[in-house]
């Protein structure tokens, strides 16, 4: 059955006040709003300290290798260790939306 | 080197020839032909897009930037990678659950009316354009450096028309597979030039970065490991956040990389394609950046140039009569060899240096290689904007035959190819990287507000979206015009990167627009979209 094809518009503003519904969307803010805010964060921090504290910047860390260069490096392990997090945590957000639409499914055809 | 170089080129085009006949019977529809009836796996997505992403802009233009700017070049890489947080997190499955075709679909989902349609399908416009030119550019200066004898505008033919049979006949599947053959290639290529590069130094890395600390250029003492090489002087710090705002943001906005979500069944499978690009693209750049420090180290920023023939240098100092005096010097202390700075070159020259010229070959057949994929892909993304946004829904507004549409989108790839090969010539001596730069701002600035906004605040509203992207659009290439890059050091706006100032006010824009006119009939139909984008009901199939 094509649901969609099913939602007159009163549906699909009762889909979006379903309390199923608003609990994904809370779930999934709860971690994207967070992980947006540190990753830009995290970001612009590499930026914004080569304008502001250069001498920082420019100290070496490990043998020839400046503090720039390893918060760079380390730039590329936090986009990755994000995107397993949330990659792991999406699993739930799948589960939530595919129990929302069987429900509304049944609901609809009975 | 230029007979083993076209061999191997042949290679890659017949094989991707044959995957173009093999597609061809399947992109007679609207689906077959945007979106290879959704029929992408994750997996093999990821690759593509990593295909799309790491063209040769990527490839030719951060080696040289790394090359020559050390720390200020990897920037640009740290900036690309970080970037698909922000696609991940907030575009790739909303807009996979919401949108049909173009990202365009997915802003007039509920802001119906012809005006929004329009403005956002000229931006996509543009920006693939900017970008076609950047690919173009980095065709260029591989073709006066590998094959001399094939000549410019012989190969850019060739690349253009290649590109057109794949987009023509073999449509979204084709050059999907194409950038998948394309991104193993490439990978390859720059992890094998890597791994050469560290066996140069006994594989310490210790060693290597000693290298990259200590270079000397021309008699003077160089660190390739400091920051400030690029940007530096009264703006420096101004106008790294300013790129890095737009490399950030405009990824989220790119129309050639957005278009591929179309191409995979489900929400999920979409996730996995950006996982997997993340990966890949990663792995990439830190290759990028040990081929770039290579480059400096091994082959020598002052060799890393172009090598000109007389009549080249003659017809240089033509056109740059005020260069004469320095050409000279050059062309007495080098040998025919001027140096560019920023150059694309530095790649295949750490190639020669390393494997000589059968290596040299192979990298430069692969660079050819990525820009046909990346033409192609900029291709099919130009002819969707232009048949799907404008034709089907602005001037057939939605009636007409699906054979109409594929035979205005197959006519739109031509238009493109034979507009691209006018284009490329003449375009040269611009770093790739940086003209990419460029196209990201406008992707950040007049798109990615207006993607976010509507899909996340319920009462954006036509005006705001008509505003949003009209003052990002023009903003960005105004300031793009009275900028050093175009007016060199009488520019009006002293940044390189118009992000800064144009990405505020394409979000200003859309704001203002939507709290002066509010637009009931949108608001009404924010909890379908809404509800779409999140689940998946009703999705695209």
């Amino acid at each position: 059955m094509q649901l969609h094809h099913h939602l007159t518009p009163p549906e699909w503003d009762r889909l979006a006040g379903d309390p199923d519904f608003r609990a994904l969307v809370a779930a999934k803010r709860r971690f994207i709003i967070p992980a947006t805010i540190f990753f830009l964060l995290y970001f612009f921090a590499l930026p914004v300290l080569l304008g502001i504290a250069p001498a920082l910047m420019r100290r070496t860390v490990a043998g020839p290798l400046t503090f720039a260069f390893a918060f760079a490096l380390s730039e590329f392990a936090m986009a990755w260790i994000l995107l397993v997090l949330y990659v792991l945590r999406a699993r739930r957000f799948d589960e939530m939306a595919e129990a929302l639409v069987t429900r509304t499914r049944e609901r609809l055809s009975a | 080197m230029t007979t083993q170089t076209l061999v191997m080129f042949g290679v890659f085009v017949a094989i991707t020839l044959v995957v173009t006949y093999w597609a061809a019977g399947q992109s007679s529809t609207s689906r077959g032909f945007y979106a290879a009836h959704r029929s992408i796996s994750g997996i093999q997505n990821g690759w593509a897009i990593a295909g799309d992403y790491m063209s040769a802009a990527s490839f030719l233009g951060i080696t040289g930037l790394i090359a020559f700017g050390g720390f200020d070049g990897f920037m640009y890489a740290v900036g690309w990678l970080v970037a698909y947080l922000a696609v991940l997190f907030l575009i790739a499955e909303p807009l996979r659950n919401a949108g049909k075709y173009t990202i365009v679909d997915v802003i007039a989902f509920r802001l119906r009316g012809r005006g929004v349609r329009a403005i956002a399908a000229i931006s996509t416009l543009a920006i693939t354009l900017f970008y076609m030119i950047a690919q173009m550019v980095g065709a260029g200066s591989v073709v006066d450096l590998l094959l001399p004898h094939v000549g410019y505008t012989p190969a850019i033919v060739i690349v253009g028309i290649l590109m057109m049979v794949y987009v023509l006949f073999g449509g979204m599947l084709a050059t999907t597979w194409v950038q998948i053959i394309k991104a193993a290639l490439l990978l390859f290529t720059a992890l094998t030039l890597s791994v050469l590069v560290l066996a140069h130094y006994g594989f310490s890395i210790a060693a290597f970065l000693e290298a990259a600390a200590h270079l000397r250029v021309e008699g003077v003492a160089t660190n390739l490991l400091q920051p400030g090489a690029i940007f530096n002087g009264t703006h420096g710090a101004l106008d790294l956040i300013s790129l890095s705002l737009a490399l950030i943001l405009g990824t989220a906005g790119l129309p050639h990389i957005l278009m591929r979500f179309f191409t995979v069944p489900t929400a999920k499978a979409a996730r996995s394609s950006v996982a997997w690009a993340m990966v890949l693209i990663g792995v990439f750049y830190l290759s990028t950046s040990v081929l770039g420090l290579g480059a400096a180290t091994i082959v020598g920023q002052e060799h890393i140039g172009k090598r000109i023939t007389d009549t080249q240098a003659i017809r240089y100092i033509i056109r740059h009569p005020a260069e004469q005096h320095d050409l000279n010097n050059d062309l007495r202390k080098n040998g025919y060899l001027v140096p560019v700075r920023n150059s694309n070159l530095a790649a295949p020259l750490l190639a020669n240096a390393l494997g000589g010229g059968l290596l040299t070959a192979f990298v430069s057949a692969v660079a050819f290689a990525t820009i046909l994929a990346v033409v192609a892909g900029l291709t099919i993304a130009a002819s969707s904007a232009f048949a799907h946004d404008i034709w089907w829904s602005l001037v057939r507004n939605g009636a007409g035959e699906e054979q109409e549409y594929v035979f205005v989108a197959r006519l739109t790839a031509v238009v493109v190819g034979l507009l691209s090969i006018v284009l490329s010539i003449g375009l040269r001596e611009q770093n790739v990287a940086f003209l990419v730069g460029l196209a990201f701002a406008v992707a950040a600035s007049a798109n990615v507000p207006a993607l976010v906004f509507a899909l996340l605040w319920k009462r954006f509203s036509r005006a705001g979206a008509i505003a949003g992207m009209l003052c990002g659009l023009i903003s960005s290439l105004a300031l793009i015009v009275v900028g050093p890059a175009v007016m060199g050091t009488h520019a009006l706006f002293p940044l390189d990167n118009p992000g800064i100032v144009s990405i505020p006010l394409g979000c200003i824009g859309a704001i203002a627009g939507t709290l002066l006119l509010r637009d009931p009939e949108s608001e009404a139909m924010y909890a379908q979209l809404h509800v779409r984008a999140e689940t998946g009901i009703g999705a695209e199939v």
